[in-house]
């Protein structure tokens, strides 16, 4: 955005008589970089962009917990370059042919350095060993197709077999409608995984980021053995519209965010971002067989 | 063997006559006895559950049930379960397991009940639960689709050994309708949303999703109940035949084999 353009609304209204002779200037060069501030979409809150980045995009004045990327969120959760990732190279088909689906994955692959809306792999996390998988909003909205159905199930696969904790960041708008019945398919398949990782006796973590809804909801995070939430985010099966749809009427303001959940008795804790490292770790070791 | 299109199907299970599940109950089962409440919160009239016998085989029966008329959906909430409707029909899914019964699941709903209730009760863990518990229970679980097999709601009763669709019959991520107005911002074009997504007993064959498909009464099953009743008949007791001679672990790994195996993607 250009500093000019800042005023250019009241400029043009006082000098409204003088018809279009301003314009004619040439513009000042003042460039302002986009993302220098970040307002907070819930308090409105101004801050800049570099103190909320330190902060773990956490806006200081009401704690609201931005959407992160993945790796952002690994960068603050697991021991520095413990990560080895699995499955890398897997994408999505088009299986029932929905048109535009290959070119939205493409462009979104440019765009998020993705190749779908999951990372998993293997970490340390203050040298404890774990499985991990982080689920990124940024690649439509951490939809649950294929490719995030068959990365998870591996993951909880692989826990299981080396007998390893796993850890769940599960943020998601649900199922992917682009393919179909086969992402409600995806549902059973990692319930199915989670099941038989928690037979052979290891801990499976599930923190609930924003969102956390739909398919994502009615499966494997829901099914954690201790189940985080981050602070007011929203978690829940229907979406909000859909309910206000229904019942014909206004929901509360505080309907299906984490404390909600906490309340009615689905989520274990709520744990700030900031302490969410420390937490996962210390309730690894709880789980350290002697 | 059906020519219909997928939104030509969706009129016929939309058809006000289209048999629910009470009619078909008693024309599948002998000394039926319904079983009701979760024995946490309350009884849903979404689901019905009961013991009797298929042939001389006793069974467990779980169901989402739509009604006949307006009193009746009322009473059932339009087929939408609450979260209590799963964990009711969980409840005796263990206790089949409990006295070695198979357990026939029939299911039709558009989908899981969307509300306040709902989701201040778990609707999501409610569902995870089932599908959980549904892969490791010890005992043959044969599920028929009889009409819509609405998404999340559907599968809660959907994970099992083997699993048939009526030939009209649609089992979707998404309703028609939900899918027509996230894409086109317009619920009115829930008809082309019903080609789009690919919803029919032969694309679900195609995706390995659909075992069987039922034939139903020339027309619909709203012309003839009981022929599609004795088609439905036969599937069930073929099914378990198949099943019931199965060792346990044989049964359990072919089941998780059977949703660990669905998914399209490739790796380069």
């Amino acid at each position: 955005m250009v500093l000019e353009d800042l005023f250019s609304v009241v400029k043009t209204r006082f000098n409204s008589d003088q018809k279009n002779e301003d314009k004619k200037k040439p513009k000042a060069k003042t460039k302002i970089p986009n993302d220098l501030m970040f307002k907070c979409p819930r308090c409105s809150n101004v801050v800049f962009m570099d103190e909320f980045t330190n902060m773990g995009k956490v806006c200081p004045n009401c704690n609201y917990h931005a959407r992160i990327t993945a790796r952002e969120r690994l960068d603050i959760t697991i021991d520095k370059g413990s990560f080895k990732e699995f499955d890398k190279n897997m994408i999505s088909k088009n299986p029932i042919g929905f048109d535009g689906y290959p070119e939205k994955q493409i462009d979104l692959r440019a765009k998020t350095g993705l190749n779908d809306a999951v990372l998993t792999g293997e970490a340390t996390i203050r040298g404890m060993r774990i499985v991990i998988g982080v689920m990124d909003s940024h690649f439509m909205m951490g939809s649950m197709g294929s490719v995030v159905g068959e990365k998870i199930t591996r993951a909880f696969e692989f826990a299981t077999e080396n007998k390893l904790p796993i850890i769940m960041f599960c943020c998601s708008g649900g199922a992917r409608m682009q393919e179909g019945t086969i992402s409600l398919m995806q549902m059973a398949k990692t319930c199915g995984a989670a099941q038989k990782h928690s037979e052979v006796g290891c801990l499976y973590i599930s923190v609930m980021t924003d969102p956390t809804t739909g398919g994502v909801t009615a499966s494997f995070a829901s099914v954690g053995d201790i189940i985080i939430a981050e602070p007011k985010v929203l978690i829940g099966f229907a979406g909000r519209r859909v309910i206000e749809g229904t019942i014909k009427q206004r929901l509360p303001d505080n309907f299906q965010s984490a404390e909600f959940l906490l309340e009615h008795g689905f989520v274990d804790m709520i744990v700030d971002r900031r302490k969410i490292r420390r937490t996962i770790a210390h309730l690894i070791k709880l789980h350290i067989k002697k | 063997m059906n020519n219909l299109s997928a939104c030509q199907r969706l009129d016929i299970i939309r058809n006000k006559n289209r048999p629910t599940v009470r009619d078909y109950i008693p024309l599948l089962f002998n000394d039926f006895f319904e079983m009701h409440g979760d024995r946490y919160y309350g009884d849903d009239g979404a689901v019905i559950g009961g013991i009797g016998y298929f042939g001389d085989i006793p069974v467990t029966v779980l169901s989402t049930v739509k009604g006949r008329n307006l009193d009746e959906n009322k009473q059932s909430n339009f087929g939408m379960p609450h979260p209590e409707g799963y964990r009711k029909a969980l409840r005796l899914a263990k206790q089949a397991e409990k006295f070695h019964r198979p357990v026939i699941c029939l299911v039709d709903t558009s989908g899981a009940f969307c509300g306040i209730e709902a989701e201040e009760r778990g609707q999501g863990e409610a569902i995870a639960k089932n599908l959980t518990e549904f892969m490791i229970l010890k005992t043959p679980i044969i599920t028929v689709i009889l009409g819509e097999g609405g998404s999340g709601g559907a599968l809660g009763l959907a994970v099992c050994d083997e699993l048939a669709m009526l030939e009209n019959a649609i089992y979707s991520v998404i309703s028609p309708r939900g899918c027509a107005s996230i894409l086109w911002k317009d619920a009115s074009r829930e008809r082309e949303a019903c080609e789009v997504l690919r919803i029919t007993s032969e694309d679900l064959t195609e995706f390995g999703i659909c075992d069987y498909t039922i034939e139903e009464a020339i027309g619909g099953a709203h012309n003839d109940v009981e022929q599609t009743a004795e088609h439905i008949s036969e599937f069930i007791s073929g099914a378990l035949e198949r099943n019931l001679q199965k060792g346990l672990d044989e049964l359990l790994n072919q089941r998780y084999t059977k949703f660990r195996k669905m998914g399209e993607f490739q790796e380069f």
